[in-house]
């Protein structure tokens, strides 16, 4: 790992100055993804700002039907909070199938979204529960927040501040993981809300992203068997030693069933 | 340099590190504490699994200078004089161990199970709770059974 300066602020605001006038400034939530990639070199930031010392950014709230989850809170937390599990139970056992207990320990919502790994498991539930991005500055929709790999509509520095879930009538997740990373070699995130069917495909392509045409055969009928018909476009489709293209939209369909199937 | 002031294993400690120094290596190579170790160094085999405010971390994977104000338990801090933790004696009385590398992290993550599980989790528990630890030796048979074992005892 090369030498940087270490920051940690005790506000967002501080934060925001920070990585502000830094020179390659990073921030740093979990670190579960910025420090192996730091320690391989492939990262090299001036200064590491943590938000670890911010005790505003941890939390989760439940108002109505909207829960609000901290940027910080960890996985840990998310999987074993009883609101959570009440709420949208789907976003408790996502949370709870991130890599392994001891990462879950570290890593952190925000920290998941702001790197927008392409093949993890929050951005299909940002999308898919139409979820609200809360910066220091803004609110995004969930789905205008991942803009490709590893990037997102985040400007250099913008802070992750919380997320927004809207409380779906019924939704489920279902990945079929890299069995040593347990990452989504696919995962298909399903809604059943008020205002119709909603999903999100992770692991297949550049990014997580809203599955439109799983979300139209939804339309007709909100079972497995409405996905009989459709096929994921292999084209669009990452392909890597872990899965072919082919087997990649193949799976989508599968997930996207077993996940419908597990709403009922 | 930054200083750093932590409790290990009950004891206040204080310390000089570069913000690039990992807790594990401080821990290592500071303060001497070599039973918890370094595997993979890249997050995925749990050998360096410690406690964090009494939780599990690998501490591999976070910085010396972000444990700053933690209470951080290590291998070293669980026997009691010559008296084992019921969790490291379980894992002797069940051969627990074949090499012995991965063990220290074992055991950390195995109090983690406890802490949330309590102290009957059955063999599926144990073994996805198991999914960042990893034994070269392959030898999950007996460390499932010790972790058990050791789970029990700490309920007497």
């Amino acid at each position: 790992m090369y030498e940087f300066s270490y920051h940690r602020p005790a506000s967002v605001a501080e934060a925001a100055e920070l990585i502000a006038n830094a020179a390659d400034g990073k921030l740093v939530a979990g670190g579960q993804t910025l420090l192996p990639t730091m320690k391989h070199r492939l990262a090299s930031p001036s200064d590491v700002i943590d938000l670890g010392g911010i005790a505003e950014l941890s939390g989760i709230v439940v108002n109505g039907n909207i829960v609000t989850i901290g940027a910080m809170t960890t996985h840990a937390e998310v999987a074993a909070s009883s609101e959570v599990r009440e709420a949208i139970p789907a976003l408790a056992a996502l949370a709870g199938n991130i890599g392994d207990p001891a990462v879950r320990n570290r890593g952190t919502l925000g920290g998941s979204i702001a790197n927008n790994d392409p093949a993890a498991d929050y951005p299909a539930a940002v999308i898919a529960l139409g979820a609200t991005v809360r910066t220091n500055r803004r609110e995004i929709a969930g789905e205008d927040f991942f803009t490709g790999m590893f990037e997102t509509a985040l400007e250099e520095d913008e802070i992750v501040v919380a997320v927004d879930f809207p409380r779906p009538e019924a939704a489920s997740y279902m990945k079929f993981e890299n069995p040593a990373s347990r990452y989504a070699i696919v995962g298909v995130f399903v809604a059943r809300t008020a205002a119709g069917p909603r999903a999100a495909v992770t692991g297949a392509t550049a990014c997580a992203h809203r599955a439109f045409r799983i979300e139209e055969s939804l339309q007709a009928g909100f079972g497995a068997s409405a996905l009989d018909g459709f096929e994921a476009p292999v084209d669009k489709m990452n392909s890597d030693i872990h899965a072919s293209a082919e087997y990649r939209a193949h799976l989508v369909k599968v997930m996207a069933q077993r996940a419908v199937a597990a709403c009922a | 340099m930054s200083t750093i002031n932590l409790a290990v294993n009950g004891q206040s400690v204080s310390g000089e590190v570069e913000p690039r120094t990992l807790l594990v290596e401080f821990l290592r190579e500071q303060l001497r504490l070599t039973g918890t170790h370094v595997g993979c160094d890249t997050s995925q085999c749990g050998a360096c699994v410690v406690m964090i405010d009494g939780k599990s971390v690998k501490s591999c994977t976070m910085l010396a200078v972000m444990a700053d104000g933690a209470e951080v338990t290590t291998i070293e801090g669980l026997a009691n004089g010559a008296e084992l933790h019921p969790m490291q004696q379980a894992f002797m009385d069940n051969h627990g161990l074949q090499c012995g590398f991965c063990t220290p992290g074992m055991v950390m993550s195995a109090l983690d199970i406890v802490n949330r599980h309590g102290n009957e989790p059955d063999d599926a528990i144990v073994r996805r709770e198991l999914s960042g630890n990893i034994c070269r030796c392959t030898g999950y048979q007996n460390i499932v059974k010790a972790i058990r074992a050791g789970a029990q005892a700490m309920g007497e």
